[in-house]
């Protein structure tokens, strides 16, 4: 989540001006919120791992969930291989999902295997607890991030206008061929950096949401969460996809800023400062 | 407030550069500090349990009125099979007694700060003001089941025996021991506080979907508590007292599953 703040330039320079590309606000919203991201969804493996199946609707279905992670097991009960199944199709995910090998080398039921976790054993409990803690700073976080959105009109830098949207086809284009914009050009969003920041600001929300609707207190207060989502069960299903949705846009987000320098980016998102490439005439 | 002092990030001391630098390095170290540091230790769990106090207050606070329901549900929604978890079949001689002769001589006892100790049967307990309610089962491992309960309302029966002023919270005790330990610490019990023991949908449930409660379930009696998930809801319950802390009982936090590391405020 950045936003590019008033771009004024620091000074110029042979190589190119340097410009201030985000705000301090912004820049903390933005650490603090990784590290938010890792804790959560570390510790989401860990809860995730009590119950490694997913439904739709109100309750479990637990003859058949669309989405599960289990291990076959040999007739003295020990995990031979690990499974994924989606909409009824299993795949052998033996090492990584289901089973994973414990410290000892031996194969253990695991969903997501100890590694991805937090902590790094099996312990609901513990998991919760790093959970719901970091659940409160990441929506002490998001709510001073979205005031700032809306108060000091940063969804302006954003929000897609029409010309931008026209411009999808031409900006799939140059990412594909890494072509990164320079000069004036890059002191502004190109449509698919406002498509893919804003759709984060709605994926927290949304995920958010769904996970207070897992509440069964917060449903007591706001049943219309129940609807919204389609069931407890639901929102469980939800929460989880829209985490998988910033896993790969983190992902995503993590090469871009490699691919189009690193250094710039980094300093950028630390310092504020950020260097612009002038253009070749 | 306090709470504010809990989740704000930063130190308004520090110079905003250190600030900076120290989210920096934050942000790159947290996947590897995650492993070479005791995710478990005391001074962790220290901090990290002052969310359990936070989402607490929160939730009281978004509930308003207390009376605030659960949602209920069709009976065309309860569940096929609804799964049992915890104890299912208790071997303690003194609940395989009582199951051997169906539950008759079984009888609830309530005691602690209340004016008028008593025991209750079965029948003792079906006369009194009762509620029938198809609800949604949350367990804490993330599964839900629906399913119809019928049961003494708590607050009647509270009524009835008669609150001492100081008493603050409700305890249960059950007849299984989930764990075996040397200090019998491995028995069932929970507590839960007076908001939820006086709320309309908090009974002792002797009926589930339309027929006695089974011992899978907890026959002959169990608690629901319908805005809280699945641990808080004792089985097997033996005994009920009206207490003013729950620290002398057992290990002191509350409940079985809260001795061993869950909140004792499990509305999330």
């Amino acid at each position: 989540m950045t936003s590019i703040s008033s771009a004024l330039p620091v000074r110029d320079a042979p190589a190119g001006r340097v410009v201030v590309r985000h705000s301090a606000l912004v820049r903390v919203c933005h650490w603090v919120n990784a590290i938010c991201f890792v804790v959560l969804l570390m510790s989401g493996m860990q809860i995730f791992n009590a119950d490694p199946q997913l439904t739709w609707g109100q309750t479990t279905n637990f003859d058949r969930p669309f989405f599960s992670l289990s291990a076959r097991e040999n007739d003295n009960g020990d995990p031979t291989a690990g499974v994924t199944t989606i909409f009824g199709r299993a795949f052998n995910t033996t090492g990584v999902l289901g089973a994973s090998r414990g410290d000892d080398g031996s194969l253990e039921e695991h969903g997501f295997p100890n590694w991805a976790t937090l902590p790094q054993y099996q312990d609901l409990a513990l998991g919760r607890r790093w959970h719901f803690f970091f659940a409160w700073i990441l929506v002490i976080n998001g709510l001073v991030y979205f005031a700032n959105l809306i108060f000091r009109r940063h969804i302006r830098e954003l929000w897609p206008n029409l010309a931008d949207l026209r411009s999808i086809p031409h900006a799939i284009v140059d990412h594909l061929r890494l072509r990164f914009p320079s000069g004036d050009e890059a002191l502004h969003y190109n449509v698919l950096q406002k498509l893919a920041y804003l759709s984060v600001v709605i994926a927290f929300a949304i995920l958010i949401l769904a996970g207070l609707t897992m509440s069964p207190a917060v449903d007591a207060a706001f049943p219309w969460l129940l609807t919204l989502f389609h069931g407890r069960q639901a929102a469980r299903a939800v929460h989880f996809l829209l985490a998988t949705y910033l896993v790969l846009f983190i992902v995503v987000h993590l090469v871009m800023v490699v691919l189009s320098g690193p250094i710039n980016n980094l300093r950028s998102m630390i310092t504020g400062r950020y260097r612009i490439k002038e253009a070749q005439r | 407030m306090s709470q504010e002092r809990l989740i704000r990030p930063a130190q308004p001391r520090l110079t905003r550069r250190r600030l900076i630098i120290g989210l920096g390095v934050g942000a790159a170290a947290a996947p590897l500090s995650a492993c070479s540091f005791d995710t478990g230790s005391p001074q962790a769990l220290n901090i990290l349990e002052k969310a359990e106090a936070v989402t607490k207050a929160a939730q009281r606070a978004l509930l308003g009125p207390r009376t605030a329901l659960a949602r209920e549900y069709p009976p065309g929604a309860i569940s096929p099979w609804f799964k049992p978890n915890g104890s299912t079949d208790p071997e303690d001689p003194e609940y395989v007694a009582l199951r051997q002769g169906g539950f008759k001589d079984w009888k609830l006892e309530v005691g602690g700060l209340v004016e008028r100790p008593m025991k209750l049967s079965l029948a003792d307990l079906r006369a009194l003001p009762s509620r029938s309610q198809i609800t949604r089962h949350d367990c804490v491992e993330g599964w839900s089941c629906i399913g119809q309960w019928k049961g003494a309302q708590l607050s009647a029966l509270l009524k009835t025996a008669g609150l001492k002023p100081q008493a603050r919270y409700i305890a249960f005790f059950c007849a299984d021991t989930l764990e075996q330990t040397l200090d019998n610490t491995g028995r069932y019990y929970e507590t839960i506080g007076l908001i939820d023991a006086f709320h309309p949908q908090t009974i002792l449930a002797y009926e589930m979907n339309y027929a006695p409660l089974k011992v899978e379930h907890g026959a002959p009696l169990r608690l629901r508590v319908e805005r809280q998930l699945g641990y808080k809801m004792a089985k097997y319950i033996m005994r009920m007292e009206a207490i003013d802390d729950f620290a002398r009982i057992s290990r002191g936090r509350g409940g079985f599953w809260e001795d061993r590391g869950y909140e004792w405020y499990a509305g999330i």
